[in-house]
């Protein structure tokens, strides 16, 4: 029908002009941003490019070796999970178990075996997520739950490290076989300011950086997919608590900077303690778990029989999230509804 | 984060949170408010207010004037219907209103007459430019307070609250501040804006009536910066009068009372439902019934026609239409907009973020409805509800600082209580959750559902008790 025609009709429209269906009905809002929890994670990725990278120059090989062996960890058994549970695969697709993966790599040493990643990206994502319901649901980082399986079946493999070539070449004292924190707790000579912040020391394979995880990081941050407010409550809390440590004993204790700086303080201040589903969702609540983190962070690392705490402090900050979450639920705008 | 760091330095007013979705008003932003006589029958609910509909004042199939007062009720929060054309009425009928829910009245079928249905020169008078003859302040105040009610204005934003009523003096509570609301945030509609660019001066009679009659000292017009040629406008028009003109950073729900309030003015409005403006010596008035405020008090023209928007890719010729009111979605949208196209799939009574579906275009326009808009699949959500990844987006953007995923899940499991306990009630279904949520939950959607149940909950309980 061409226009004219349809100008020249009567003007009042019967229903069922209006469209051979009807029209929608539906409750508004009737627009998105679009966001969708696959591009989240999409973009926690990308944040780990620059990790990945530098990894792949320090550790070569078995950067990417141990990488995709927690990942086909991870997705195994979230695919595994759902036919177990008759559920569709969509969460398979939906990027976080990639990203469990991938977290869970970074926070493994270079020469574990590929096979051990294997299992423990398989039991994180059992254990950590797929017996609490799947996404959204666990009380736990999966990632974490994974690297505690592996501490505690593998002791030993977890904690050694072994130096590759670029860490001879940059002066790494290749018989020690230190990370920094191991040096720091023996009373070792420590790796220069700038070999941390690089990262041509030891560590786990995502540990070494601290330039390339901030970089991640703040994109992260400024991308409005982590929240500004664990890191920073981190960074803060474990930062002060090394400073004063320092000032009580210059020689036992090296300051801020070195503990900012060495370990998984960075990646986990960006990548570990920001994951959603662990961590409260209140404004506050995350500044508090942040802060808890960090706390725990440094108590294990001064006074604990770990070089690095790390997953202990995610772990238990995960199990307090409930609580904090109870009482950090946000006061209204304008005050508590009146009864 | 960037886009909050933006709007601090910008030195715009603005409120916390909320959130930024596309504008989409290049549609008819430019497009002038044109006169739209419909010929089919009206179609005039007797509810357009909040409060108890009104009755019936005239008899079926009864010749009426243009204006002619022909419903009306005894009750303070009310307003009374006029005939919006001459015609011819009929026997009342029942019609689906086109807001939240269906909602259900009577209504007087309108038959225009076939000459001289609106009166010569409507829209000339309606935009007419000319207020510099009028003393704004020899008006008594209850002279205008009466005015305004035998008008019939009621808050053309939306809610639909008899203008009068907010305006009239209460010794108890006094108001220091009138504050106009020309935010119009929600995307797409343009109709404020349009009647800010082309009837500045009328607005700012109608706000010096107000201000007198309420007995605010202080008057402030809020806009949203992305309309300079309204705001230039109105600064031309204000000229010579107490007038302020405050720039607001364009953000969604910036129009709402709640966000233009502390935004504009650094107060604190009490929760909903309790908590009111007038409870921080505010009066909110939107700027098209500022307009109809001139009208009615210095004109003595009663509120029949408004400026609704037709826009959305889904109508051939978006534009803002002067509209009787009662005219049926379809001769609008037909007539004067050029028809739906063939992707057509909703049809808003408002814009995307607050106006409901009609499911139907056999509904009429009424008072409160600014805008329709006719959106295409592309263009519109669909939301594949997956579960909460506890981002706390949801919670980061709502602008009242609730907490939409607790309280959507407590109401997915029909905790009504619980969902109260997380403040359900002061809620203003703005949407921002909704918007932001990765996983696509529906979060005031839910809420909304939560908060009808939890009414029809209490009017059962108290019919048992
Ligand atoms: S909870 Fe209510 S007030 Fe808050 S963003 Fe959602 S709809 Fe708006
Ligand atoms: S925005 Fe959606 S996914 Fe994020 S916390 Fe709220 S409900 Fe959950």
């Amino acid at each position: 029908m061409s226009d004219a025609t349809n100008a020249a009709k009567p003007a009042a429209l019967p229903i069922k002009d209006a469209g051979p269906r009807g029209f929608l009905v539906s409750s508004p809002p009737h627009l998105a941003a679009g966001a969708t929890t696959q591009r989240i994670m999409f973009e926690v990725l990308l944040a780990m490019l620059p990790l990945f990278g530098f990894a792949l120059y320090m550790f070569r090989l078995s950067a990417i070796v141990l990488t995709v062996a927690t990942i086909a960890g991870a997705l195994a058994a979230e695919a595994l999970g759902n036919l177990m549970r008759k559920r569709d695969q969509s969460s398979v697709y939906d990027g976080s178990a990639i990203v469990t993966g991938a977290i869970l790599a970074f926070s493994l040493p270079p020469s574990l075996n590929p096979y051990m990643a294997f299992l423990g990206g398989m039991v994180g994502i059992a254990l950590g997520k797929i017996v609490f319901g799947g996404i959204g649901n666990n009380l736990f980082n999966p990632a974490m739950v994974g690297r505690a399986f592996l501490m505690i079946c593998f002791p030993a493999a977890l904690v050694s490290f072994t130096p590759t070539a670029p860490m001879t070449a940059a002066g790494v004292d290749a018989t020690t076989m230190a990370t920094p924190l191991y040096a720091a707790a023996k009373q070792m000579d420590l790796p220069s300011m700038s070999a941390l912040w690089l990262g041509n020391t030891g560590g786990c394979l995502g540990e070494t950086s601290a330039i390339a995880a901030l970089i991640g990081g703040l994109y992260l941050v400024i991308r409005g997919v982590a929240d500004w407010r664990q890191p920073l409550a981190l960074l803060l809390t474990a930062g002060i608590f090394a400073q004063i440590a320092h000032w009580i004993a210059p020689d036992a204790h090296p300051g801020a900077t070195f503990h900012l700086t060495s370990g998984a303080m960075m990646f986990g201040a960006f990548f570990i303690a920001t994951d959603y589903v662990g961590a409260p969702v209140n404004p506050w609540g995350r500044l508090i778990f942040g802060a808890g983190v960090g706390l725990l962070v440094m108590v294990i690392r001064l006074f604990g029989a770990y070089p690095e705490g790390f997953m202990f402090a995610i772990l238990i900050m995960n199990s307090l999230t409930p609580v904090i979450e109870r009482v950090t639920t946000p006061t209204p705008f304008g005050g508590k509804v009146e009864a | 984060m960037i886009a909050a760091l933006r709007e601090r330095l910008s030195g715009l007013k603005s409120f916390q949170r909320g959130i930024h979705p596309p504008h989409r008003k290049k549609y008819s932003e430019h497009a002038p408010i044109e006169l739209f006589t419909p010929t089919g029958d009206l179609l005039i609910p007797m509810s357009q207010h909040i409060g108890p509909p009104c009755k019936p004042t005239i008899k079926p199939r009864e010749e009426i004037e243009y204006g002619q007062i022909i419903g009306d009720i005894d009750h303070p929060i009310s307003a009374p219907i006029h005939a919006t054309l001459k015609g011819k009425t009929a026997m009342t009928v029942i019609t689906t209103l086109p807001g939240p829910g269906g909602k259900r009245c009577d209504a007087i079928p309108l038959k225009p007459s076939e000459e001289g249905a609106v009166p010569e020169n409507f829209l000339a008078s309606f935009l007419d430019r000319n207020w510099d003859s009028v003393e704004p302040t020899k008006y008594e105040p209850e002279e205008i307070i009466t005015k305004i009610r035998a008008g019939g204005l009621v808050g053309m934003g939306g809610a639909t609250f008899p203008t009068y009523f907010k305006l009239k003096r209460n010794p108890d509570r006094p108001v220091d501040t009138l504050l106009l609301n020309g935010a119009e945030c929600e995307p797409y509609l343009t109709a404020d804006h349009r009647l800010m660019v082309e009837c500045p001066e009328g607005i700012i009679v109608g706000l010096e009536l107000a201000r007198h009659a309420a007995g605010a000292e202080r008057a402030i017009i809020a806009i949203e910066e992305n309309k300079p040629d309204a705001i230039e406008a109105l600064k031309k028009a204000a000229v010579g009068h107490n007038v302020e003109i405050a720039v607001c950073a364009t953000k969604y729900p910036m129009g709402g009372e709640r966000q233009l309030i502390p935004a504009v003015l650094g107060r604190t409005v009490p929760s909903a439902p309790k908590g009111l403006p007038l409870d921080v010596g505010v009066v909110v008035v939107n700027v098209s019934t500022a307009h109809g405020i001139a009208r009615a008090v210095v004109r003595d023209q009663p509120f029949t026609h408004r400026v609704v928007t037709v826009t959305g890719l889904g109508v051939k010729k978006p534009g803002n239409y002067l509209t009787p009111i009662g005219t049926k979605f379809s001769e609008l949208i037909e007539s004067a907009a050029g028809g739906v196209t063939s992707e057509a799939i909703k049809v808003l009574a408002g814009g995307p973020m607050m106006g409901p579906t009609v499911p139907n275009l056999n509904v009429p326009v009424i008072k409160g409805v600014g805008g329709i808009t006719v959106m295409i699949d592309q263009e519109t959500a669909h939301w594949h509800e997956t579960p909460c990844i506890r981002c706390g987006r949801c919670i980061d953007n709502c602008p009242l600082y609730l907490s939409p995923t607790k309280i959507a899940h407590a109401i997915k499991h029909r905790e009504y209580d619980l969902a109260n306990e997380f403040d359900m009630q002061a809620c203003c279904e703005c949407g921002c959750c909704s918007y932001i949520c990765p996983a696509q939950i529906p979060l005031a959607q839910y809420i909304r559902a939560g908060k009808n149940q939890w009414r029809i909950m209490q009017t059962k309980q108290k019919a048992t008790t």
